[in-house]
């Protein structure tokens, strides 16, 4: 019986076995899918699982309302993927919705334009009156026009990925936390495992494989070059600061086309403001400048004015894992052969896009079996990316096994830490 | 800035820990745990942490600092003294992993006995919701770090004591019942291993990095056992 009452497929003795290289949301829910598919499932993590960059996001569950007058696709896929994972990680999620809110004649101005984009990509919106907005977060600056309100979320960024691993584990999945890979283990070009260093006792081992995906996120670089093949993941830090307080309980954001420091949301007693993006070459090696910090803090001040005014307990960097967009960084023209895609190619806006793909390295110019690699993405299209991954791992395989996670419910985050 | 850390380092199969002195360069405003991930990038990858959200709002990186329960992602080195080395230690009272992590597994298994939930979503009064939402939610304040357990002098010396983190849920259920009955709660609470075993060290409270005030909430706990308790001594006697 799988956990959430499933129907699962017993983990037959020689059902083909996936190793997944990253303990990030997009692994977590990776080992969750296969093992529902009945695939035999092993994840190594170099550090503690969500250390990378899943735990340090700002814990927003996207209405897509974000990204509908830049990347479409990404906030169709958010929307969708919104209400899927209310469903399947029930007590998750504080659902206070959000907020865009007009300050500026300019912001105001955009209103059309956002309700239209809003309604193309089915993600409901509506407009508050100043003075109704005003009742429902009496922080909001005074000086706001009006405000659409739109179903984001906040999360707790660790537990709610947790529930996945928790879930796949109770199913037959083996978790390996402070596993770090060493190498992959190659016959010519086909890929056969991995050798990996299990920091807990710092002994090496091998794992054998029939497929290696690797879903490291904005490692994702480092760890195909262990193969010898690349990727076009772009690692782009962004800026986050904890305020003391809790300032707002709905999520506020800037009624204007996604910019630095234009989120403010709440956090158990905490305000969490965001966020900036830049791109460094190694995600090991992120700072936090004192710059970004102030400048996020004083343009968050324009929506939340106390933000500006309380004590910041905290400032951090995470990297994004963003894929290289159209202009591929790799390889010529179409760089990797794609198996999958979630959201098409995304337009040059401020960042790359939000799209994140499934690249069969097999499909390479010079073809490598037997690895895969998932990246880009956001926390929210978690579960859509492992779908779409698990689905490719399938085709692969030669198996016909619906994916049947849209409806399993998770279990709680505290069985991950079930003896 | 220069650091020196003196770290407990253990790996599966040592017979016992040992201390191992790092000195490692780090930017003005850095904490203890960026301290200790530049180690491990730097000077010795095979060093141990547990860290996730790195703003104190999961509550992975426990450790001791200077014999102190702190999250490390939350201390800052330039809040210690000046100079002197620092002393970095795992919690207290969970199963070792290796170096500085623990397995929470003893720390979930007190909540579990109790059958009581942890992060739960609490509900905020205070506004106008927006249509749609009847009041706003949000979670509870317990990270579920385990600093309390750590630092409790009781929970040090009985396995069995059902310990500060779980006593304040247990408290929160009373101040709080939504959809829970009080009745297992308070038995659980009455018990000989729950509220009567409390010293009031205060150390609970004193090291929580969220304002959860255990040893508070043990106090309102003992009122409502002690009254329950009193109640049936009334019915016994009439």
């Amino acid at each position: 019986m799988a956990a959430g009452g499933a129907p699962m497929l017993p983990p037959e003795s020689g059902a083909p076995h996936v190793l997944i290289i990253g303990g990030g949301g997009t692994g977590g829910a990776l080992a969750h899918d296969l093992t529902l598919r009945g695939l035999r499932v092993t994840l190594v993590e170099r550090g503690e699982i969500t250390s990378g960059t899943t735990g340090r996001h700002h814990g927003l569950l996207h209405s897509g309302a974000r990204y509908v007058t830049t990347d479409r696709a990404a906030a169709i896929e958010c929307s969708a993927e919104n209400k899927i994972l209310r469903r399947i990680c029930t007590g998750s999620f504080e659902e206070n919705d959000g907020l865009f809110v007009a300050i500026t004649d300019e912001d105001a101005a955009y209103e059309k334009r956002f309700l239209e984009a809003c309604w193309e990509c089915a993600v409901p919106a509506r407009r508050i009156e100043r003075e109704a907005a005003l009742r429902m977060e009496p922080g909001l600056n005074p000086d706001l026009k009006f405000a659409i309100q739109v179903p984001d979320a906040t999360m707790d960024a660790m537990r709610m990925p947790l529930r996945f691993f928790a879930t796949a584990r109770c199913n037959g999945a083996d978790m390996r936390p402070f596993t770090e890979v060493v190498a992959v283990t190659m016959a010519g070009r086909t890929v056969g495992g991995v050798r990996v260093r299990d920091r807990a006792s710092n002994r090496e081992y091998e794992i054998g494989a029939d497929i290696v995906v690797n879903a490291a996120g904005p490692w994702a670089g480092k760890v195909a070059a262990l193969a010898g093949v690349s990727v076009p993941v772009a690692p782009s830090p962004g800026v986050m600061v904890a305020i003391r307080g809790r300032l707002c309980n709905m999520v506020v954001n800037r009624l204007h086309s996604p910019a630095d420091g234009d989120i403010v949301l709440p956090q158990r007693q905490l305000t969490v403001v965001g966020t900036s993006s830049w791109l460094v070459d190694d995600p090991d090696d992120l700072e936090t400048p004192p710059e970004q910090i102030e400048a996020i803090v004083r343009e968050s001040g324009a929506l939340v004015p106390a933000v500006a005014k309380a004590e910041i307990r905290a400032a951090w960097s995470a990297a994004r894992p963003l894929i290289g967009g159209s202009g591929a960084t790799t390889g010529s023209g179409a760089a990797s052969g794609e198996s999958a895609t979630g959201t098409p190619a995304g337009h040059a806006g401020r960042e790359l896009a939000r799209e994140w793909r499934c690249f069969d390295h097999a499909a390479d110019r010079t073809p490598t079996e037997g690895f895969m690699t998932v990246a880009g993405g956001k926390a929210t299209t978690l579960r859509a990316m492992a779908e779409g991954t698990a689905d490719a791992v399938c085709a692969k395989l030669g198996l016909v096994r619906p994916c049947s996670t849209n409806d399993v419910v998770l279990l709680r985050h505290t069985a991950w830490y079930s003896a | 800035m220069n650091v020196r850390l003196r770290i407990s380092r253990f790996k599966a199969g040592d017979r016992k820990r040992h201390f191992e002195n790092f000195e490692v360069e780090v930017e003005p405003g850095a904490t203890v745990l960026d301290a200790l991930l530049s180690i491990r990038r730097r000077l010795d990858p095979s060093l141990v942490v547990r860290h996730s959200c790195m703003h104190s709002s999961c509550g992975t990186c426990g450790v001791r600092v200077n014999g102190r329960e702190v999250l490390a992602c939350d201390t800052k080195l330039a809040s210690l003294p000046a100079g002197k080395q620092i002393r970095v230690e795992p919690l207290r009272g969970q199963r070792p992993v290796s170096d500085l992590a623990t397995d929470m597994v003893d720390f979930y298994a007190r909540f579990e006995s109790a059958g009581l939930p942890l992060v739960r979503t609490a509900e905020v009064h205070a506004v106008e919701p927006p249509d749609g939402i009847k009041s706003f939610g949000r979670f509870e304040n317990c990270i579920e770090c385990g600093l309390c357990l750590s630092a409790c002098p009781i929970s040090r010396w009985s396995r069995s004591y059902i310990g500060p983190a779980a006593l304040a849920a247990a408290a929160r259920v009373v101040a709080e019942p939504r959809n829970l009955g009080l009745g297992p709660v308070l038995a659980l609470a009455s018990e000989p291993d729950s509220v009567w075993r409390c010293r009031d060290a205060m150390q609970c409270t004193v090291v929580c990095p969220s304002a959860v005030d255990p040893a508070g909430a043990l106090l309102d706990l003992r009122r409502h056992v002690a009254a329950r308790g009193l109640k049936r001594l009334m019915r016994r006697g009439a």
